[in-house]
């Protein structure tokens, strides 16, 4: 991808870029402008007390919440719509899902698919979706639950794993769509803390090899260590932003300081 | 992270010195005796009271595979099956159709229900078979064409008055199975660029199923025993046949019982169908699948001649 300005003013190495984004559910407004840019291959890491609109920023971004106000953009395009002159046109459910095979997302509830094994969890998606072959999708998914180190439970059920073999098959889910942008929400809130460190293992893998990631996280040091932008956002705005390490050693912010200094 | 498993074993040769059992006398629960005589008691007397009472048993037997019978047996299975079939097919639309943001289809929906699931079955099965008296003719242009009474079968009222009646139960059945199925379910597929159909198709409704099967097993059995009152609109079926034959043969009484045990035969086989079923769509719900029938009778022996795991 050339460095050359889109037509939509966004600069093309932005993976996601937001622009005054509100939403609202009925009369309670979660997100009061969002103004950010993830920029391509960086892990981008969303900190913040739980209400203050974290997870909900992230769900507009594939689309899953409407966005009341502002533009969202992925990969230069705006999410869920199309523009044209200017007037906004909504995009059909189709569209919607075409665009969000590019997207994957990883939930604090797993949500993996009960009735089915580990193994037709993430080939689901691609013979589904994509159409790929039965064969070619079952090879895939072997080496993408190889790669979280789970490749002996390929026949296992979800209710049969642990929470953390759980959160590490969704991965590979995701995974198995070859997304461009990776959307954690809370990956390992929901675990044991013994369970944490193997996801976060498969996450920082993810990182490594040049995903790009954003990541809303309680866990400070996984931020610290891996991510390479932050932001602290409380009550729907994003209070302070920068470099993982300076915000959280040194955070500028009265109300980023509060934060810390009850979760570090 | 590389966890070390070395785990510390015991020696495996001697299987470990556990703590003494406890052996102790276990409370009589004198009531249970009493209430287990009381009910064998009153068993034995309605059992007794029937077989010495005013009815010819062995008639039973007698006409019990006779060929009416028989073809009434299939007759009754063939509309219970084809009913349900239209019941689950238009339930699951209804249910769909109620659930979807359209407000005309799910008032449509709400509309239908309401009408079939509030007037009696035996009433729409009388409106269907005298329909004739609203369309003359049935026209649907260079396909078909014929006067409505030679079009409406008996077959055909039957199976529109049952199976459009069951269609507004099981859009009930389905729909509180839709709804039990978590949301993140939807949203997990749908972050995966699965479309609305496909969602439903391949994770929504298999999850489902495991909720809308035994209530739609309980219709099944209602539904075979429903068919009887089919006899209303001419077509036979088991019950109408038992009766002709009481009728003719001057054994009344004793072919409704042998009515009975058809039924009893029939929905009992039923409801082994719809044991396995449900284990089908419970795999990955549980650990362990409950055992089969068989795998239980086994068990029980086993537990019975004192053999303890």
């Amino acid at each position: 991808m050339t460095s050359v300005e889109k037509t939509d003013g966004t600069s093309a190495n932005a993976m996601v870029k937001s622009e005054g984004v509100h939403k609202s559910f009925g009369p309670v407004e979660v997100l009061k402008g969002i103004d950010l840019e993830v920029k391509s291959g960086e892990v981008f890491c969303l900190i913040g007390p739980s209400g203050s609109g974290k997870s909900t920023f992230l769900r507009c971004i594939n689309h899953l919440e409407k966005v009341n106000a502002g533009r969202l953009y992925v990969d230069g395009e705006l999410v869920g719509y199309r523009q044209k002159g200017d007037k906004l046109y909504e995009l059909k459910d189709s569209e919607v899902a075409l665009k969000r095979r590019d997207i994957g997302m990883v939930f604090q509830r797993f949500n993996l698919f009960p009735h089915m094994t580990a193994l037709e969890n993430v080939m689901e998606a691609p013979v589904q979706v994509k159409g790929s072959s039965k064969a070619q999708a079952r090879e895939r998914a072997g080496q993408l639950l190889e790669r979280v180190g789970l490749a002996d439970k390929a026949a296992s059920y979800p209710s049969q794993l642990s929470g953390g073999q759980q959160q590490r098959v969704a991965i590979a889910r995701a995974l198995a769509m070859d997304p461009k942008l990776m959307l954690f929400d809370e990956p390992t809130s929901a675990l044991d803390p013994e369970l944490v460190g193997d996801v976060l293992d498969v996450m920082r893998d993810l990182a490594e090899s040049g995903m790009t990631m954003i990541v809303v996280t309680h866990e400070m040091g996984f931020a610290r260590e891996v991510g390479d932008s932050l932001v602290f956002m409380d009550g729907g705005v994003v209070v302070e932003s920068g470099n993982p390490r300076d915000v959280l050693t040194n955070p500028q912010h009265e109300r980023t300081q509060s934060f810390l200094s009850k979760v570090l | 992270m590389t966890v070390d498993t070395n785990k510390t074993t015991g020696p495996a040769d001697t299987p470990p010195a556990g703590p003494e059992a406890i052996k102790a006398i276990p409370v009589r629960h004198y009531g249970r005796y009493v209430s287990a005589v009381v009910a064998i008691a009153l068993f034995v007397a309605i059992v007794y009271a029937f077989a010495q009472g005013n009815i010819n048993w062995s008639a039973v037997p007698d006409y019990f595979f006779d060929d009416r019978i028989i073809t009434g047996v299939w007759k009754t299975l063939l509309l219970t099956v084809l009913s349900m079939v239209i019941g689950i097919v238009g339930g699951i639309l209804l249910a769909v159709m109620r659930l979807s943001r359209n407000p005309v289809t799910s008032t449509i929906a709400w509309f239908y229900i309401w009408f079939f699931r509030g007037t009696p079955v035996l009433v729409q099965l009388v409106v269907w078979f005298n329909l004739g008296l609203v369309f003359t003719y049935i026209n649907l242009g260079p396909i078909y064409k014929d006067y409505w009474s030679s079009f409406m079968t008996p077959l055909l009222t039957a199976l529109l008055g049952l199976g459009l009646n069951e269609a507004a139960y099981m859009a009930e059945i389905c729909r509180a199975g839709l709804l039990s199925v978590d949301e993140g379910q939807t949203e997990a597929s749908q972050a995966l660029g699965m479309s609305h159909g496909r969602t439903l198709r391949r994770i929504v409704i298999p999850q489902a199923m495991r909720v809308i099967v035994p209530p739609t097993g309980n219709e099944v059995v209602n539904m075979l025993k429903t068919t009887s009152l089919v006899s209303v609109v001419q077509y036979p079926e088991l019950f109408r046949y038992a009766q002709d034959i009481g009728q003719v043969s001057g054994a009344p009484v004793e072919m409704y019982f042998l009515a009975a045990a058809w039924y009893l035969i029939l929905t009992s086989i039923l409801s082994v169908g719809q044991y396995y079923i449900e284990r089908y769509y419970a795999r990955g719900s549980s650990r362990t699948l409950p055992p089969t029938p068989f795998q239980k009778i086994k068990a029980n022996m086993l537990s019975l001649s004192g053999y303890r795991r």
